[in-house]
């Protein structure tokens, strides 16, 4: 069946409202440290971040020619299919976004397009050595990489300025930590901007609305990259509050640390053909940069946090595959699988603004709470 | 299955060797700032301190503007 405008311009839009959730949900691997030891105000990081984004989409003149690096054999994959991956992979970002989990955006793709492939082309459609090789390996080695070369590196700097702790040290670690997570948002726009390039490109091949093998548009390369700086800039402070003060207290020579410990793993592996995802790098480096100035760890937090990233593949693959099988019955099918994200998503946004984190209260309390209105009932009735 | 362990080997020596690089020379930096500033306070101010500052200073600068170069296609 050759896919129709209509099924091509709806793939297009969910690419765009996910690079824009990829934006939000990684906010925070960039400037939740800088953001925590009050190196930069809140604002002005997301939008530094923001801004760094959107250059480093549009700084890579080659894109991805692939979107899932030989994960699914992208011969059998259909727009129908890929919009059911979408789908999966927004909802999942939405949920860890609400529970202030940071997992990786890329994880929650692959495991939407997963899902949606082995329910439309069966599992011959995806390649699990590719799976383990590729996903689930450096799922566990990247934090343990970051977090080892966070926790070394901050027991050195507290060793070498030890004779040196007064406020102008702590100021110059502060100048060190802005650019050390500036360079982590550099290098996240020219990753995961070009995702969302590489999705977009992908249906417009096999809609023949494009020549194959030619690179994306030049409207693609500026939506996909607005979309993920606006993504960035509308901060995901959830994921902010978690990563800067849920996992440990962060101090400003703590914080240089971890932030290059994070530039230097995600900058090594992506030049040594080994690619991490930046959001695994960063938490393990927060965390590993705690262990090393011997910080209490709220261990609790950083077990959530690694349930959110082994449920993350799984999860968006079923939520993919059942929107994939909807979505390949038809334009019916299609149009309802959109109401549900849109209900689904509206319904999230609607449980967040019970209890809003925004940039004015996100170093208040190191936990995202979720029933504050349910716990506000039981202190009125308790009153009353 | 093929599993690059040889990649992985390298991606962790790699990232360990720069990271404790650039924060040591950086709080090397620091700290040499901060003892020239405490001298000067005494009344015995050494340059050779604050040099030595300023020196820990660019050779971070220069590992942050190679991490800009790694991170432009178009400069490689």
């Amino acid at each position: 069946m050759m896919p129709t405008l209509f099924i091509v311009v709806v793939v297009v839009i969910t690419a765009i409202a996910f690079d824009f959730t990829n934006g939000f949900h990684d906010s925070a691997n960039a400037m939740a440290t800088s953001i925590a030891t009050g190196a930069l105000k809140p604002r002005t990081a997301v939008l530094l971040a923001a801004v760094l984004n959107i250059v480093g989409a549009f700084l890579s003149t080659e894109v991805a020619k692939t979107i899932s690096g030989g994960l699914v054999n992208e011969q059998l994959v259909t727009p129908a299919m890929v919009f059911g991956g979408l789908v999966g992979a927004i909802l999942w970002n939405l949920v860890t976004w609400l529970l202030g989990l940071p997992s990786s955006s890329s994880h929650a793709l692959f495991g939407g397009l997963i899902g949606a492939v082995i329910v439309g082309a069966g599992f011959s459609g995806v390649n699990f050595s590719v799976l383990i090789s590729k996903i689930l390996l450096p799922a566990v080695i990247a934090p343990v990489v970051a977090g080892l070369a966070a926790g070394l590196a901050t027991a050195l700097a507290y060793r070498i300025t030890r004779i040196a702790q007064n406020k102008k040290t702590r100021s110059n670690f502060r100048h060190g930590q802005a650019i050390t997570g500036s360079l982590v948002a550099l290098a996240h726009g020219t990753s995961d901007g070009q995702k969302t390039m590489g999705v977009i490109t992908l249906v417009l091949i096999t809609g023949n609305f494009q020549a194959a093998g030619t690179g994306p548009q030049w409207w693609v390369v500026l939506t996909a990259g607005l979309a993920i700086g606006l993504g960035t800039y509308s901060g995901g402070w959830r994921i902010m509050r978690t990563l800067g003060r849920g996992l440990v207290d962060i101090e400003p020579a703590q914080g240089f640390a971890a932030n290059a410990a994070s530039t230097a793993t995600i900058l090594a592996s992506s030049h040594l053909g080994f690619g991490l995802s930046t959001t695994h790098v960063c938490s393990g480096s927060v965390l590993g940069s705690g262990v090393g100035r011997r910080a209490p760890v709220r261990w609790a937090t950083a077990r959530r946090m690694a349930f959110a990233w082994l449920l993350t593949l799984p999860c968006a693959a079923v939520v993919g595959g059942v929107a994939a099988a909807a979505a390949t019955a038809g334009t019916l099918g299609v149009v309802s699988v959109l109401v549900v994200l849109l209900a689904g998503s509206g319904a999230i946004w609607a449980v967040s603004r019970r209890s809003m984190v925004g940039h004015h209260n996100v170093n208040e309390l190191p936990e995202v709470v979720l029933l504050t209105a349910h716990s506000a009932d039981s202190t009125n009735r308790a009153a009353s | 299955m093929k599993i690059n362990w040889s990649a992985l080997g390298l991606v962790t020596i790699a990232s360990l060797i720069a990271t404790i690089l650039v924060v040591g020379i950086f709080a090397a930096g620091v700290a040499a700032f901060s003892a020239a500033d405490q001298r000067a306070v005494v009344g015995s101010p050494s340059q050779g301190l604050r040099a030595l500052g300023y020196l820990c200073l660019a050779a971070a600068t220069a590992v942050v503007l190679y991490g800009i170069y790694l991170i432009v296609p178009a400069f490689h």
